[in-house]
């Protein structure tokens, strides 16, 4: 990249609105470049989430995110289909506990019926129990609404960025833009140039889809007319004992603020609750809390009654990119080539292919020449998910290649093969490993596996075993050891 | 450790097949084949045998095996050697994925690929895990650094790395105050080991040898309430607790560190146990089983941590010396002995294995208690046995040998077994047999 290359498209940000917005511009003959902050793609909002694409009913048809919504949900089921990342349409039910709660829930099912989502039936109390038998005694009935899914978006979105890449797109992590150079006053024409701490890029066009960091986008490029607002939500996994518990997403009443907690089973089965939602100053701050995991668990009893925080295997927090419009902020601003695809919170996740050709059509009105490319596969090799296989599938695996015996996630069955197409796709970092492989997230908790997945990161980076990271710049795992004598420390005596 | 030796051709069927070859599958191995068992399988998930044994090269095993003081490297070396003068199959790097109840064991190996074995008796030595940060449900921020001590251990005693440059332990098992050692001598700064019991978890040696002599500070009733740091911890937050465990926030204080290590307890590893739906005993979290071991699906056998956990390797080798020999008097076809006096944890004692005894054997009864005792302590198999001893600790764990002799006028009946102060004994003894 010479000082003088100019790219068509710079996305900012790697998650669900830039990765699928790089897949959508991969089909094109063009020059794409994404650049993502954190240390892989997905590792900022769209990793800590409910994990749903979303039935489409809730939001309303009058906002954008209303009008993506269900779009986005048919464009996760042609993404499933072409990369093979898990995804089960276990369908949602709706609850109402009491009868003002049956109004709304009814009047949700006519909005979903308005905005042409298919298959949703109001349930009698006896219908849901049947359906649902662990759920309260004290529901007075509920919307079954088929078009829900689970799917872990983590894995979409590391495997529809995998897919842009494979079709050219360029994708460089630890890439955060720190600056933007303001425009030429007698050069309208004059390609943006965006800072990285290593580099320059300069381009036609650059889509801002920087999640909780698209307002400081914004101001970099002198447009910003908006705050982010970061909306925290904590979620729990249960143990694997209480899959079953549940076998569709079961949604409170929501209420003006939020969809409320929600217990669903994920994609791998377990069950999870969550979220909180609560508006947080800091951009960093995906801490839990004892009091977030007493408001989860309280509001999940109302639900489930046989749930309880005994059963946690592992917590996370999350936050939502939530502008202060309380809609997505999509299109061009001032600042020719700048384009926005800001405040995409929920159910940002569920629109975002969506929104991807949305912001396709955008950057064509503004003048991006579109010419098909001749050789676009839409498809990509699916990953092998070892455990879910036959005993005979497996079998004839391992025969073909001997690394499909090895085992390296004892948990949860994750084989060398498994990690090494994981690093071929882009993982280099523990954490990498571990959200696309599931190395590491079970019952011991990377106990046994982090040590052969350093090992394995370490001869694919070709670098020191010390240079391996959790997830990045700062999150170092190991130290050299000195060969010194014994110490006298100050800590003795 | 030199000795591999890979077998690379499996049999179809095996009489003994024996899962983990740590000390408990080392020594069943042994035993199986020395109560006549000819074709024995060992299986290991790590590329020698030994399990944990491996990393832990401090001294203090062997007391009992050998009447020696060995490291465990050496201890699980006496062990393999024997294991290979007796030809037993030995098949690493592989990991047995699913027991069918009638007892074809799958496994999948990079020498064998995906097969599966017929087996006579299957012997569970599985070992534990430890628990995790996400099972002790500390809140706050997850950075890198955060991790059990026996990953630390590995890395420092097998890979040669350390953990970090400032560390503090949560938890005084075994493993954390053996690291807080090992690290002080690597030239690691160790802050301290938090304890959220009014009492150290680990043995009272460790304490001395690994904590006191090297100066580390142990805080009993205090834990870590909070975890700092977005991209490597950067400090905890540790609190004193009241007498039910709550932390008393007003008092806590802040550690600049870059580690936490977390020693909080090992819980046996009992997937196939789950896989075969064996009754468990939620006390121990290991199975049910009878005085040679054998749990509720006959043929299958289970011992050492896989059982319970236990505080010395040489237990762990003689539990699975019973079982091992007796998993072979299965597989050849011999006549169990009776299972006819059951035992049950009484008066402060948390959990007793084995659940039956048979009098026809000379068998050990292990237990924990759940409090500690610092005083004349009375231990009681119903009215079987009674023993006094100085003081009884939960870290340490308390064997009673009963032979047919003390057991025969018991048959059909169950025994409670109690560790009460002698002095509550005598009180109970004056008012009668109102308890029973």
């Amino acid at each position: 990249m010479g000082q003088g290359h100019v790219h068509d498209v710079v996305i900012i940000g790697g998650g669900a609105t830039g990765a699928t917005l790089a897949r959508a511009l991969s089909r094109f003959d063009l020059d794409v470049v994404l650049l993502e902050a954190t240390a892989e793609v997905a590792f900022g909002v769209s990793k800590a989430n409910s994990g749903i694409v979303h039935s489409a009913m809730h939001a309303s048809p009058d906002t954008l995110k209303g009008r993506l919504e269900y779009p986005g949900n048919l464009g996760w089921r042609t993404l499933h289909e072409e990369l093979g990342f898990g995804l089960n349409p276990v369908g949602e039910v709706l609850v109402a506990l009491d009868d003002q709660q049956l109004t709304k829930i009814e009047t949700i099912r006519q909005q979903g019926v308005r905005k042409g989502v298919p298959g949703t039936e109001p349930w009698t109390a006896e219908r849901t129990l049947d359906a649902q038998p662990n759920l309260s005694r004290e529901v007075k009935g509920a919307v079954w609404a088929p078009t829900a899914c689970v799917f872990n978006p983590y894995e979409a979105v590391m495997l529809v960025a995998d897919a842009a890449r494979r079709n050219g797109v360029r994708i460089e992590v630890e890439q955060p833009v720190i600056a933007i150079d303001p425009p030429t006053p007698d050069d309208a024409g004059a390609p943006l140039v965006l800072h990285t701490p290593t580099a320059a890029w300069r381009t036609r066009f650059a889509v801002n889809a920087a999640g909780l960091f698209a307002d400081d986008m914004a101001e970099l490029a002198g447009v910003r007319d908006f705050t982010i607002l970061p909306r925290k939500g904590e979620e729990y996994l249960l143990d694997k004992r209480l899959s079953g518990v549940v076998t569709s997403i079961i949604f409170p009443c929501p209420t003006p603020v939020s969809k409320g907690t929600l217990v669903n089973p994920t994609v791998d089965g377990t069950i999870m609750v969550g979220p909180t939602a609560q508006t947080v100053d800091d951009k960093y701050d995906t801490t839990t809390s004892e009091a977030g995991a007493a408001q989860v668990f309280s509001n999940a009893r109302k639900l489930v009654p046989a749930i309880s925080d005994r059963d946690v295997i592992a917590e996370f927090a999350g936050l939502r990119p939530v502008s202060d419009t309380e809609d997505f902020i999509v299109g061009p601003t001032e600042r020719p080539g700048f384009i926005n695809a800001a405040g995409i919170q929920s159910p940002g996740l569920t629109g975002a292919p969506a929104l991807a050709d949305m912001l396709v059509d955008i950057l064509a009105d503004e003048g991006l020449a579109l010419t098909e490319k001749a050789d676009w596969d839409p498809t990509a090799p699916h990953p092998v998910k070892f455990a879910q296989l036959s005993t005979d599938q497996q079998r004839d695996l391992a025969a073909r290649d001997p690394r499909y015996a090895q085992l390296v996630c004892r948990c949860e069955i994750v084989t060398e093969a498994e990690i090494r197409d994981a690093l071929e796709r882009g993982a280099h970092t523990l954490d990498g490993l571990k959200f696309r492989t599931r190395a590491g997230m079970g019952r011991c908790q990377g106990g046994f596996c982090t040590w052969p997945c350093m090992q394995l990161l370490a001869e694919h980076l070709d670098v020191p075993i010390t240079e391996v990271t959790k997830r990045g710049r700062g999150t170092w795992l190991i130290r050299e050891r000195e060969d010194q004598p014994v110490a006298t420390t100050s800590t003795g005596g | 450790m030199p000795v591999t030796a890979a077998t690379r051709h499996l049999d179809d069927r095996y009489q003994v097949t024996i899962v983990g070859a740590g000390p408990a599958g080392l020594a069943a191995a042994v035993a199986a084949r020395e109560q006549g068992a000819e074709r024995i399988l060992l299986v290991d998930r790590d590329a020698e045998p030994g399990g944990i044994l491996r990393q832990c090269i401090h001294s203090g095993f062997g007391l009992q095996a050998f009447s020696e003081d060995v490291t465990g490297p050496e201890y699980a070396h006496r062990f393999v050697e024997r294991v290979l003068e007796r030809d037993v199959d030995v098949l690493t790097d592989a990991y047995v994925t699913d027991v069918s109840r009638d007892l074809r064991v799958k496994l999948m190996s990079p020498s064998t690929g995906v097969t599966s074995v017929e087996t006579g008796g299957v012997v569970l030595s599985t070992g534990a895990r430890e628990r995790t940060r996400a099972q002790i449900r500390i809140p706050g921020e997850r950075p890198a650094g955060v991790m059990t001590a026996g990953l630390a251990q590995k890395m420092v005693n097998l890979h040669g790395y350390l953990p970090g440059q400032r560390v503090v332990i949560l938890g005084s098992g075994d493993i954390g105050l053996i690291m807080a050692r090992r690290l002080i001598l690597e030239g690691v700064e160790v802050l301290g080991v938090f304890e959220l019991l009014p009492h150290p978890s680990g043995l009272g040696r460790n304490v001395v040898q690994c904590l006191d002599d090297f100066g580390i500070p142990l805080h009993l009733s205090t834990t870590v309430i909070d975890i700092h740091g977005h991209d490597r911890v950067e400090r905890v937050t540790v609190a004193p607790v009241d007498e039910e465990r709550r932390p008393l926030t007003d008092q806590a204080w802040d550690i600049p560190c870059d580690t936490v290590l977390l020693s909080v307890g090992l819980i046996p590893d009992g997937e196939l146990a789950r896989q075969l739906h064996l009754s468990l005993d939620q006390r121990t979290g290991g199975p049910v089983v009878t005085s040679t071991y054998e749990t509720s699906l006959p043929g299958v056998f289970s011992a050492g941590n896989n059982l319970h956990i236990n505080d010395l390797a040489d237990w762990v080798s003689q539990e699975a010396n019973v079982a091992g020999a007796a998993a072979a008097d299965v597989a050849l076809g011999r006549v169990r002995a009776r299972q006819d006096v059951a035992v049950t944890p009484g008066t402060n004692v948390r959990y007793v294995v084995p659940h039956t005894l048979s009098t026809d054997l000379t068998q050990t009864v292990s237990f924990r208690v759940k409090e500690p005792i610092y005083g004349d302590t009375i231990l009681r198999v119903g009215e079987a046995h009674r023993r006094k001893v100085r003081a009884v600790v939960p870290a340490e764990m308390v064997t009673i040998k009963l032979g047919p002799k003390v057991l025969e006028s018991f048959a059909g009946e169950t025994l409670r077994v109690d560790a009460i102060p002698a002095a509550a004994a005598d009180d109970l003894a004056a008012a009668g047999d109102d308890e029973q």
